[in-house]
């Protein structure tokens, strides 16, 4: 058991698949020769050639579409968009063709694509690269939507992506690439659905997904410092979602925050809310609170966008609401 | 070509012009819904196209008025009406409707309804056979006003550059729905926008159906060759409006009655006829086969297959039988907790 890199867990996966089948290929914009914004691909250019890591044009909506148009006829293309904010280009492909041929074929064409990218706010990028949009994918139905907190599910994730029949969105982080965990020597796959309670506790569930269960992780360790039991839930699928863990939670403690990096509006939080009353209205102690940014378009100000994006801080502060500490 | 081929083109031109028109019928008796797109007046591009190609080992896509070239790439044509029909013995199995004719065990990769959207699933398709190694070629057949849309020029750049053996077949039919071509593309003859990009293309007559095989023929060889894509433009006229809804208000009698007189059918059967080939009487006789087969077999399959069972409405959303080592759900062993 190794401690790596989200990036490298990233580059490890593609290594493993790309090794195992020759339908595998990864696309995007620098991926090859530069190695990869992120360098989640770095060094794989060099090893596996031009065909396989394809350095494409700045043509987002046209390269997802040759990836979904090369899935049909057997390919394993994993496609990195460089950050969520640009898949917006290719939500026609995405949406219109990969998360319906299935479908509107009557179950006879399917496209196996994997989509990379990251989304979140990261260091002052402004408005047009500080997108979160995870609540776009996972209200589309025909696609699965994950979002990988850390390393291990990094790895793993990606690597059932790759081996799943779906289009699966991976949504990752750019705060996250550094992150460090452990991650087997030995191959291993993730699974592309199911919740995963990640901190053990009885007194109140805080729910995240993607870089907000750091917040929720950070904001119990506080708690447990005031002497209370935070139990933390990482959704890790927000498409399919596991509504059986989210229950069994919120069963046991009876007091729910839901952080998202999100907006609000329609929102990741309005769907788990949504899910726990029509799951377990009558083990709610007290209404749910959600934690998430402001409804402005992510500012350039270091300030500001502080402001605008929700911290630990503020998960805290919601769970000693629910609690009635406040 | 041999005169029995000559005449099962002729057959094959008339049994699409007949089956467009019966669906029209059905849908004015309200058994087929949705939008209808109909191709009469321009069979001559996708006979004469996939007439010269591999049907069945090359790919084929196209917009959503599909009908004929999914049935010339190989669909029973029973399911392509049973499809208009939404039935479950459909070709999407009546998921998908007139837009949406699927048949991937012939590599018809289905109909679309995003204007432009096939432009890169076709180079995406050119781009697996490529990988493969195969000497299939990916044909991604369009309309004029396709040509306005990102995809088009985003997908020549690549496609071009990658080298890839798609074929792209622009049927100029002069409207892109109400709109006349000058009044939406800057270049009109749409060959041309195409030479930006490095790829040979070229301009035919798309109603004379060996003006179209001889140049898909050369076309097809350059792309299966190695050479990379081609684009092929053929001038072409619909008969009817855009789809059923269109009231065809924006085109005059006179332009009407001018394309008439070029009616593939026409072009062909006369020719056919002057090289003795066929009399009159045996185009009576074809055109009452044609009727026949459509009533008797075509139709009469459509309205007899069952429809799909609506607890059968969650099926085909995600792959229905996943691999459990992929998907999950997670056991209890896995959380971290």
């Amino acid at each position: 058991m190794a401690e790596i890199a989200y990036w490298e867990a990233i580059r490890r996966a593609h290594d493993e698949e790309l090794a195992n089948d020759r339908m595998v290929i990864a696309m995007g914009e620098d991926i090859g020769v530069a190695g990869g914004t992120y360098k989640a691909t770095s060094g794989l250019y060099q090893k596996y050639g031009p065909d396989r890591i394809i350095d494409t044009p700045i043509s987002e909506n046209s390269y997802t579409g040759i990836g979904i148009g090369a899935s049909m006829a057997g390919m394993r293309p994993i496609i990195e968009i460089m950050s969520i904010n640009f898949a917006l280009l290719a939500l026609d492909t995405l949406i219109n063709a990969a998360a319906k041929i299935r479908y509107m074929s009557g179950g006879r064409a399917s496209c196996p694509i994997v989509m990379r990218t990251p989304g979140g706010t990261a260091h002052q990028l402004a408005a047009q690269h500080s997108a979160r949009l995870a609540r776009m994918f996972m209200s589309t139905p025909g696609l699965r939507v994950v979002t990988p907190r850390g390393p291990l599910d990094a790895y793993g994730m990606l690597k059932s992506a790759v081996r799943c029949n779906d289009p699966v969105i991976i949504i990752e982080h750019e705060s996250m690439y550094n992150m460090r965990g452990e991650v087997p020597d030995q191959e291993t796959f993730r699974p592309l659905e199911g919740a995963e309670i990640v901190r053990v506790g009885t007194d109140v569930t805080l729910i995240g997904y993607n870089y907000s269960v750091h917040l929720c992780l950070a904001a119990a360790e506080k708690l447990a410092a005031m002497g209370v039991s935070a139990e933390v839930l990482d959704l890790r699928a927000l498409r399919p979602i596991d509504r059986d863990t989210i229950r069994r939670s919120v069963e046991k403690t009876h007091k729910v925050v839901i952080a998202e990096e999100d907006e609000a509006t329609v929102g990741v939080g309005s769907e788990i809310i949504s899910i726990i009353i029509e799951e377990c209205f009558f083990a709610l102690d007290t209404q749910p609170v959600r934690v998430h940014a402001a409804d402005v378009p992510v500012p350039y100000n270091r300030q500001m966008e502080k402001a605008a994006i929700p911290n630990a801080d503020d998960v805290l502060a919601a769970a000693l609401k629910v609690l009635g500490r406040v | 070509m041999n005169v029995s081929d000559q005449k099962r083109l002729l057959r094959e031109m008339i049994f699409y012009r007949r089956f467009e028109e019966r669906s029209f019928e059905a849908y004015m008796e309200r058994k087929i819904g949705g939008f209808l797109h109909l191709y009469s007046g321009q069979e001559a591009v996708a006979t004469g196209v996939l007439e010269m190609a591999r049907c069945g080992h090359d790919y084929v896509i196209t917009g959503y008025r599909d009908h004929v070239h999914a049935m010339k790439a190989g669909a029973p044509a029973r399911e392509v009406m049973a499809e208009l029909y939404g039935k479950v013995t459909g070709s999407s199995r009546g998921r998908g409707g007139s837009m949406h004719i699927f048949d991937p065990t012939v590599n018809f990769m289905g109909g679309y309804a995003l204007v432009g959207q096939p432009f890169p699933l076709a180079a995406g398709l050119a781009l697996a056979c490529k990988h493969k190694g195969t000497d299939q070629i990916a044909i991604c057949f369009l309309g004029d006003g396709a040509n306005n849309q990102g995809t088009f020029h985003e997908t020549l750049n690549m496609a071009s550059l990658w080298k890839l053996p798609v074929l792209f077949v622009c049927e100029n039919n002069l409207y892109a729905i109400g709109t006349r071509i000058d009044r939406s593309s800057a270049v009109t003859d749409q060959y041309k926008r195409v030479g930006a990009y490095n790829i040979p293309s070229s301009q035919h007559d798309g109603q004379d159906i060996d003006v179209v095989m001889t140049a898909a023929r050369d076309a097809i060889a350059h792309v299966r060759g190695g050479k990379g894509p081609y684009f092929i433009e053929f001038m072409t006229y619909r008969q009817r409006g855009h789809s059923m809804s269109d009231s065809n208000a924006y085109r005059s009698k006179e332009e009407e009655r001018k394309w008439l007189e070029r009616d593939p059918i026409n072009i062909y059967g006369d020719r056919l006829k002057k090289a003795k080939v066929l009399t009159d009487a045996d185009i009576a006789a074809m055109e009452k086969a044609v009727l026949d087969e459509i009533e008797n077999e075509i139709v009469r399959f459509a309205e007899e297959s069952p429809e799909p069972r609506v607890e059968d409405l969650n099926l085909y959303c995600l792959d229905d039988h996943p691999d459990p080592r992929w998907i999950g759900p997670l056991s209890q062993g896995d959380h971290n907790g």
